[in-house]
């Protein structure tokens, strides 16, 4: 199968965000980056499938030079090439903007398979894939768990809430998204890491995808988030605080 | 057939609290725009469903029905709805922020050349809709400038579901046209994977944990300050996910909701996932290292500190107080 995946670069997890001067975004410089929980997830259900039933794992990823440790990094897990989308505008773009970034550099590479994580841990949209789909006109599942290739198509397991599951048939080409958590991520090996720099990276542009800056939606303003609750943090030592909150467990809570 | 949208979710012939909160949050949004606010349920057999909702609604009740919409498909609902929103464009759609929802809302838009706005915890002025980013660390206020019709899915718990003054709401159906080749997906029963055999909901005490943990040699610890605290061991999903603790002790969307009058959270961030399944809790205590992390947003009581010092020191008072 070939197999396509859309990985993107975020901010850490625990890296420290600020707001940028506009308002409408986070400030860029000195932060650290990393691949999507999610799309690592992605990534690693394409090489898993590539192992058992051969072919070839193409990663797409758009965003501004930086993206290429991530990209390098994926390549040095397995993937075999890799298409960047040059363009630094991407918090900006919509749901939309950004799939048909993707939709046009994926077509003309007809994957049997498009594999992308299920939400990004920045602006948390959780559409890319669903959206993805739809522009190609192909079926799609999401927030699987678990992707196997059968005679007819793919046998998937998708996660539904509260402890329920659900698995689903469906023919190829399809769009799958892939939840965190479905297995156990790879690391690099020195070899591939050696190896990943002699792999392809194509660099594209929006403007050679025919994709313009358009927003349906637009993102005004980002702020810190007003507390839901009066917090009352406990100060002092660790043993201090610990006494404090026993004090407060035992007479305000009246758990103890 | 201008005016506010609501899409209700049916799940094995009732419709949930969220649904309900949409139905508020729609409400709300139409009274604030001055637009009619009306109902849509879709599937098959949703005849007493739709007259549950009609004494709920104000406006219209449609029933989208179709046989090949019994079971939950994304390319029928797309396609149905499609359908329905194309026959008269309205102002607004909202729907509930489900696992559902979060399947097909976007093909949908995207088909109607339209963005979702996912997972709205608020509504302002314009009107503006806020959402959570980067975990829930910031908030996102947006708009949509352009024309067409506007979509929207609402957090859980993010709007208070009440029973509206019943107007006796007309019911009428609307039948899309299907075809079962269009149905590209095979849906199978959903399941669970084993027998629960840890009842979270029913808690009265939980201390829960989170990556701040960082090994499973860790958990003893924390497992010592539940054991203190006579309180259920509980952990957000990454947890879960590296096989530390059985996933039936996750709490969030896609483990159990819970609401104990104690829930302590160690080394948890608050992720909105998370956050969705505890935050009906009487009491919240966190310990972070983090003084901006998210769950200190929904703590009544707060530790900035290391868990390494700061539970162990508990596990203590809490032993001396129980004495």
């Amino acid at each position: 199968m070939k197999i396509i995946v859309a990985i993107k670069q975020v901010p850490e997890r625990d890296a420290q965000v600020r707001i940028n001067a506009a308002g409408k975004w986070i400030e860029e410089t000195d932060l650290q980056w990393a691949m999507n929980e999610s799309d690592a997830y992605a990534l690693e259900e394409a090489l898993q499938l590539k192992e058992k039933g051969g072919g070839e794992v193409v990663v797409v990823s758009a965003g501004p030079e930086r993206v290429g440790s991530t990209i390098r990094e994926a390549l040095a897990k397995g993937a075999d090439r890799a298409i960047h989308i040059d363009c630094d505008d991407l918090a900006q773009r919509d749901a939309l903007s950004v799939a048909r970034l993707l939709a046009e550099a994926i077509k003309p590479e007809s994957p049997d398979l498009v594999l992308t994580g299920l939400q990004s841990d920045d602006l948390g949209y959780g559409q890319t894939g669903v959206i993805l789909a739809a522009l190609l006109e192909l079926p799609h599942a999401s927030l699987l768990l678990h992707v196997e290739q059968t005679s007819t198509g793919l046998h998937v397991k998708r996660e539904l809430e509260e402890g329920w599951f659900q698995n689903i048939e469906l023919p190829t080409p399809a769009v799958l998204t892939i939840q965190s958590g479905g297995s156990k991520l790879r690391y690099a090996t020195l070899m591939g890491i050696k190896r990943a720099k002699t792999k392809e990276v194509r660099r594209v542009t929006p403007a050679e995808l025919g994709v313009p800056p358009s927003a349906v939606v637009v993102l005004d303003r980002i702020a810190q988030p007003q507390k839901q609750k009066s917090t009352q943090i406990l100060p002092g030592s660790p043993k201090e605080a610990a006494a404090a909150l026993v004090e407060k467990l035992k007479f305000e809570v009246r758990v103890l | 057939m201008t005016g506010v949208w609501i899409v209700l979710e049916q799940r094995e012939g009732s419709i949930g609290r969220i649904s309900w909160e949409a139905l508020a949050a729609g409400q709300q949004l139409a009274a604030q725009l001055n637009l009619t606010a009306n109902a849509v349920l879709i599937g098959s057999q949703t005849e007493s469903l739709a007259a549950e909702v009609a004494a709920r609604a104000s406006g219209k009740v449609v029933r989208v029905e179709h046989p090949l919409l019994a079971a939950y498909t994304a390319d029928g609902f797309s396609l149905a709805l499609e359908q329905f929103f194309r026959a008269d464009a309205p102002d607004y759609v909202v729907f509930p922020h489900t696992y559902q929802v979060r399947d097909y809302a976007p093909a949908l838009a995207a088909r109607l050349g339209q963005v979702l706005i996912g997972d709205v915890t608020g509504i302002g002025e314009g009107p503006v809709f806020t959402r959570q980013l980067l975990q829930g660390r910031l908030n996102g206020s947006y708009r949509h400038p352009g024309s067409g019709p506007c979509f929207i899915s609402v957090q859980s718990g993010a709007f208070r579901a009440e029973p509206v003054a019943p107007d006796a709401a007309e019911v009428s159906v609307f039948t899309p046209v299907l075809d079962a080749a269009q149905i590209r997906t095979k849906p199978g029963t959903p399941f669970r994977d084993s027998a629960q055999t840890v009842d979270l909901g029913s808690a009265s005490l939980i201390v829960s944990v989170g990556r701040g943990i960082k090994d499973a040699e860790n958990l003893p610890l924390v497992q010592d300050l539940a054991t203190a605290l006579g309180a259920e061991l509980a952990a957000s999903r990454p947890i879960c996910d590296n096989g530390w603790l059985p996933m039936e002790r996750q709490v969030g969307s896609s483990g159990q909701t819970v609401s104990p009058k104690l829930y302590v959270a160690v080394g948890i961030s608050g992720a909105i996932q998370h956050l969705v399944g505890m935050k009906g809790s009487q009491c919240v205590v966190a310990i972070n290292k983090d003084p901006d992390a998210p769950i200190f947003e929904v703590a009544d009581y707060g530790i900035v500190g290391d868990l390494f010092d700061v539970v162990p020191a508990l596990t203590e008072a809490v032993k001396a107080a129980k004495q």
